[in-house]
């Protein structure tokens, strides 16, 4: 007679343990339908010549990523993805640092400030970029400035910085990066001050005890403490920068060519502007690449910081 | 004297912070403030009057946008496609996250770590063999096309988050509902289910915001304006109306409108659940 400890097979057992799957089912199915074909498409697809639509897709091996390699476009898009990344990193990180850090006490209205600066996260790109779009206008009617900032600049007397902000490749990319910034400060504060905020309150009285000053406290304890925390928005920043191209598209839309490219706005280019859609896979691959290497490095570098 | 010092510091101190906070805040609601002012106004008064109440106000930019510009019709879309797959992400995560958490079977390990993968490993670009899948399986333009697509973008997380509260709730009531001969089909619908509420709100929530908010996809399944929802809808209108500024705040206000009130309405479930996953993650 079989054990109950056996692992022999029984009917009942093998009943229950396929009620458990179908639960899964239905995710699995969606899954694997959605994400890993695609998954296995896209490298598939990266190693042809195929425009999309004809049946016969021609293996050329290696060939779209030698010609990535080669492709000015695309290396500059990736750079100004890093601009745009670098901005995000500095300029609302340290925004959405300075505001948890002034909002992580008692202080009036701290409810008030915290639904009012997550209001831009909860917007979309297209709204974000639209609206910023119109502040941004240039140009002239009847002598009066049409765009909001251009119009303000001029009435306080400022009227030499008066800008074509987003039709000059000089300002154009740098205005997305605040855009992109502005929209994303609010998420970082949220998070940095849910972090503070589990920062044991002893700690500080302890370090005042000890007669260390605001600075001290801030360098001594409370940015160590955050180590975690910050590295999480810093790797979240950059994969949610690095990624951005909505905004793109509505505050510049095609409209200077080769100034405001971004990765993907490149692999949709590929796709839907030269119907290369093996060129297109091998863009998403090499950048989705360099995305997973920099976690990885980020993931890297925290450990031997903790460790120190 | 002493203390006196003391007390002035900290109210320059803390004045010198609501300055700044203060600041900030005006940064984020003047924008869209700009937004609704420049919607009540006409073609003609829009490039002249720059004061920041208009004397003039109308709403007929509103009622051409909503019948003229389709965005009638791209909020009932908007609506449509929320609501379905927010209910299927619901449905089909908490079922995986139940068993995923509670029940047994081989190989149950390997395809959680999966969902885990999917969740951390970045894919840009995945819309391209996604839009060649679709073309193939002839879904290009279909509702229900895009309403899985748009599933399965939120599968993952919605999963990693019910398990992960699935793990810590206590599993006395499933064992009591057990013993009373509840099947566990039911035991999912009558007691899991309603116990992990808070859960399911935070995501009904972000899944909400997500698919209302969807840009992409929408753009590269959807090319039928009858099919469109309002962020597809808007970039159309957008190409149409570019230099109609009345005509298009007001779209846009259209659009911002839900969320910003769904928003107001859900503040504080929305920012306790993203504390609470920042920290988790």
């Amino acid at each position: 007679m079989a054990s109950v400890k056996s692992k022999s097979f029984s009917p009942l057992r093998f009943k229950d343990s396929f009620e458990n799957f179908v639960f899964v089912l239905p995710a699995l199915i969606i899954f694997s339908l959605f994400y890993i074909y695609p998954f296995y498409e896209i490298f598939r697809l990266s190693l042809h010549e195929w425009n999309g639509i004809s049946l016969s897709q021609r293996f050329v091996g290696l060939e779209n990523f030698k010609e990535l390699v080669q492709d000015k476009v695309w290396w500059s898009s990736l750079g100004h993805a890093g601009y745009i990344t670098v901005i995000a990193l500095t300029f609302q990180n340290a925004l959405a640092f300075a505001l948890a850090l002034a909002c992580d006490r008692d202080i009036r209205l701290q409810k008030f400030y915290r639904v009012v600066f997550y209001l831009p996260p909860v917007l979309s790109e297209v709204v974000v970029g639209l609206i910023w779009q119109w502040i941004l206008y240039a140009g002239l009617q009847n002598g009066q400035h049409i765009g909001l900032l251009n119009y303000f600049l001029d009435k306080v007397g400022l009227g030499s910085l008066i800008h074509h902000w987003l039709s000059d490749p000089q300002t154009a990319l740098t205005c997305i990066a605040v855009v992109h910034s502005w929209k994303g400060f609010g998420w970082g504060f949220i998070i940095l001050l849910a972090g503070l905020q589990t920062i044991d309150r002893q700690l500080y009285e302890a370090a005042k005890v000890d007669g260390a000053g605001s600075f001290h406290i801030l360098k001594n304890v409370t940015i160590p403490m955050m180590i975690p925390v910050i590295l999480v928005v810093v790797i979240l920043t950059i994969l949610g920068s690095m990624q951005v191209f909505v905004l793109v598209l509505s505050m510049v839309g095609q409209g200077l060519v080769y100034h405001t490219e971004v990765p993907v706005t490149r692999i949709l280019a590929s796709m839907m502007g030269t119907h290369r859609f093996g060129y297109a896979c091998a863009q998403a691959i090499v950048f989705g690449a360099i995305l997973v290497g920099i976690s990885f490095l980020q993931i890297r570098w925290s450990k031997k910081l903790k460790q120190a | 004297m002493k203390i006196n010092f003391y007390k002035i510091k900290g109210i320059v101190q803390s004045s010198f912070i609501h300055l700044l906070l203060m600041t900030v805040a005006f940064s984020c609601l003047f924008p869209l403030f700009w937004m609704v002012r420049s919607a009540l106004m006409s073609q003609e008064t829009i490039f002249v009057d720059k004061s920041l109440i208009p004397s003039q106000l109308n709403l007929h930019n509103f009622y051409l946008a909503w019948t003229q510009g389709n965005f009638g019709v791209y909020c009932l879309n908007s609506l449509i496609y929320t609501t379905s797959v927010v209910a299927g992400i619901v449905v089909i995560s908490s079922l995986a996250a139940y068993s995923f958490s509670r029940l047994q079977f081989p190989g149950k390990n390997l395809f959680f770590f999966m969902f885990l993968a999917a969740m951390m490993i970045p894919l840009p670009g995945s819309f391209v063999p996604l839009f060649v899948l679709m073309n193939k399986l002839g879904l290009v333009n279909t509702r229900i096309g895009y309403i899985l697509c748009m599933i399965n973008v939120g599968l993952s997380l919605s999963i990693f988050l019910l398990k992960t509260f699935f793990d810590k709730m206590p599993s006395d009531l499933e064992d009591a509902a057990r013993i009373d001969g509840c099947s566990k089909l039911g035991i999912w619908r009558h007691v899991a289910l309603p116990l992990a509420r808070p859960a399911i709100a935070v995501i009904v929530i972000f899944n909400s915001l997500n698919v209302w908010n969807e840009y992409i996809l929408a753009t590269l399944l959807l090319n039928d304006q009858s099919l469109m929802p309002l962020q597809r809808g808007l970039m159309v209108f957008q190409g149409v109306h570019s230099v109609d500024y009345p005509l298009l705040m007001a779209g846009l206000t259209i659009t911002a409108l839900p969320i910003i009130l769904v928003y107001l309405f859900m503040q504080k479930h929305i920012i306790k659940g993203l504390s609470s996953g920042a920290l988790v993650g």
